[in-house]
């Protein structure tokens, strides 16, 4: 994290189609995340953003999960920049959109009520490479592993969440922060965010291009 | 899976209405055929294995399973012609703000599956009856004949599925076109044509009328199955739009109440506008109210533990400034051993309000099929467990006395400065042992009142 901040602030595309709301989280992240996080472009649709993010080339992008034009996934679907991470930004509580988009390729989901200060952190974690898990997100995602969510085509390799991971995310889900999760399970920061980086790669089995890869890691194609 | 996730949550994804009875559908969304075995499989709450198994066994007793097959796949109707989900995410569908659903079709394995079988039991017969004169015929007839019931069935999805609502014949037909629709009628037809060609070369050696007749016969008969499909789901689709109608009018009146709800609360607001814990309150009241109107189609009532746990945030927060994140993984209905967890969660969350110095509170709450847990996480001010002094019974009688009364187990983790867990377990007993012994929990629950 330390190391982005130091190379200048992370740049960001907010994609949201209500004006409004971009307005907004402009205006909080100007006020708290100056010299951390700046906001490069904005996209009201899929198809502005894909173009936005294609010429922009920023390393975060705030995706809202409902856009017009096919939602928050069809921009990650159409993959405008390869070295782009996303962070999904959203109102819908529904547990299948929050799931789709991160099976999707979504880093990270948060909700819009999420503080400035939070939102600055959540998108320099993103980032860095790390997974950003709300507790609801954490949730979700157990619900989803233990079968009570119906995710689109359950994947035969969906159950297999170590004992560890499964741990990690129940802790997450009572509202720990990353470094009380280390703390309570006698683990370095570090690992916590692998393990989560880890849950992330299970849920996102299902795009193809990483199902195709898991297929030939066994010998399967 | 199948039958133990929806076993054990009924209500989960099928909320049937009371009054309504519950009906069979065929479930297009796991279909390898028509999905008659899936949907039934669904409706008896049995594994799809054994619908499929039963189905097959029966197909050789002279074809019995293969008709039964049929028949429903005419019959029973197929679901999600309206799948009605929150009016948000419906919303969202309409206006192409969520991906669609992938259609299960595009993998080939169920239809080589199927290729398979059936040229197995093809071959199977054969070679058990022999070949006989109108066994080719027939079969390609069946075929072809499936193939269009097949293309059919596609099309009235589609229909469903596309949003400008006109109903155009050739889309009623062909669905969105493309080869697979094209060929799929093209082989229907010409299977059907082939089989009344075969049947016309084999039986040439008969009297001149009886294939004439025989031919014109089939014809008519392969016209109705064209047509047939057509015209029955045309009826269908009749009745579906007036419920459509009538759901539409319901909904258009919950959206005016909630309009006027949403209304009443700003013009609260605007009056309260210098009272910031006052419109605080009042917008997060409306929040959860719209939030859960709008994105969770199973309505939050008290009957199950994840909805009595909501409950209960959603009360504690409109009498305490307190803001409280509910999560919970699995649920179970709310039976008289489970209330005292939410009761004693409630007094951990109420606690947080009024002593820890923040205005967050996490409740997550997990269901197994052994044991209930519910943890109560804020960082606030925290305490020190053993300095509390004796006369204080917060703590000690609601919540750790509560639950060891009733068979469960609660911990209280806490340290200055670090914020407080309340980690209450109780174990879930058999379920039929709640009916049978209702009167100890029924008076316990009577002590604590009083």
């Amino acid at each position: 994290m330390t190391e982005t901040a130091s190379a200048g602030p992370v740049r960001v595309v907010l994609v949201d189609d209500h004006a409004m709301f971009r307005a907004g989280v402009r205006a909080e992240l100007a006020a708290s995340g100056v010299g951390v996080v700046e906001v490069v472009g904005e996209a009201a649709d899929a198809d502005a953003a894909v173009d936005v993010v294609r010429e922009l080339q920023p390393q975060v992008v705030l995706l809202d999960v409902h856009l017009p034009g096919g939602g928050g996934v069809e921009v990650m679907r159409r993959q405008p920049s390869a070295d782009t991470l996303y962070l999904a930004l959203s109102v819908s509580d529904a547990a299948e959109d929050v799931i789709g988009t991160i099976r999707g390729g979504a880093r990270g989901y948060v909700t819009k009520t999420i503080t400035g200060p939070e939102l600055v952190d959540a998108i320099t974690r993103v980032a860095g490479g790390d997974a950003v898990f709300s507790p609801r997100l954490a949730g979700f995602v157990l619900d989803a592993f233990a079968g009570s969510i119906d995710v689109a085509a359950v994947d035969e390799d969906l159950d297999r969440l170590t004992e560890r991971e499964r741990e990690v995310m129940r802790l997450i889900a009572r509202g720990y922060a990353y470094k009380e999760v280390a703390k309570e399970l006698f683990i370095s920061v570090k690992t916590v965010e692998t393990h989560m980086s880890s849950v992330l790669r299970k849920l996102q089995l299902s795009s193809r291009h990483e199902l195709t890869k898991w297929a030939s890691d066994r010998r399967l194609l | 899976m199948t039958g133990s996730t929806s076993a054990s949550h009924p209500s989960a994804r099928h909320p049937s209405r009371p009054g309504s009875p519950r009906r069979a559908h065929r479930d297009l969304t796991a279909s390898i055929a028509g999905g008659v075995a899936s949907g039934l499989a669904r409706h008896l709450a049995v594994p799809v294995l054994w619908v499929r198994g039963f189905f097959v066994a029966t197909a050789f007793l002279g074809g019995f399973g293969l008709m039964l097959y049929a028949g429903l796949w005419m019959f029973l109707p197929a679901d999600q012609h309206f799948e009605v989900g929150a009016p948000g995410l419906e919303s969202a569908t309409r206006t192409g703000k969520r991906p669609g659903r992938r259609s299960r079709l595009r993998d080939a394995g169920p239809a080589i599956a199927l290729g398979a079988l059936f040229f197995g039991v093809v071959l199977g017969v054969e070679g058990i009856f022999g070949q006989g004169v109108l066994f080719w015929p027939v079969v390609l007839g069946i075929a072809g004949i499936a193939l269009l019931w097949r293309q059919a069935d596609e099309a009235q999805r589609e229909r469903w599925i596309d949003s400008s609502g006109r109903i155009d014949p050739f889309r009623a037909v062909f669905g969105n076109g493309g080869w697979a629709a094209y060929g799929r009628i093209a082989a229907g037809l010409g299977l059907i044509v082939t089989a009344l060609l075969v049947f016309a070369i084999a039986a040439g050696q008969a009297t001149f009328a009886v294939p004439v007749l025989v031919a014109g016969l089939l014809g008519l008969v392969g016209l109705a199955i064209v047509v047939g499909p057509w015209a029955k789901r045309l009826i269908d689709d009749l009745g579906a739009e007036r419920v459509e109608r009538v759901r539409t009018q319901e909904r258009a009146d919950m959206a005016a109440h909630l309009h006027d709800s949403v209304l009443q609360t700003l013009a609260l607001i605007q009056k309260n506008s210098h009272d910031a814990t006052t419109v605080a309150r009042l917008a997060r009241s409306q929040e959860r109210d719209l939030r859960q109107w709008l994105f969770e189609a199973e309505t939050t009532d008290a009957t199950t533990l994840a909805g009595a746990l909501k409950e209960m945030a959603a009360d504690v927060e409109s009498q305490h400034p307190v803001v409280v994140d509910v999560v919970t993984v699995g649920d179970c209905d709310l039976d008289e051993a489970l209330r005292p967890v939410v009761l004693a969660a409630r007094e951990a969350v109420v606690n947080v309000a009024k002593h820890a110095g923040t205005q967050r509170a996490d409740v997550y709450a997990e269901t197994s099929p052994g044991a209930v847990d519910v943890f109560v996480r804020d960082r606030g001010a925290g305490f020190d467990l053993g300095a509390v002094a004796s006369d204080r019974h917060g703590v000690r009688s609601s919540i750790v006395d509560r639950m060891e009364r009733h068979g469960g187990r609660a911990d209280v983790r806490s340290a200055p400065g670090e914020g407080t867990e309340v980690r209450l377990h109780m174990a879930r007993h058999a379920q039929h042992q709640s009916p049978t012994q209702p009167q100890p929990h029924a008076q316990a629950s009577d002590e604590e009142n009083r």
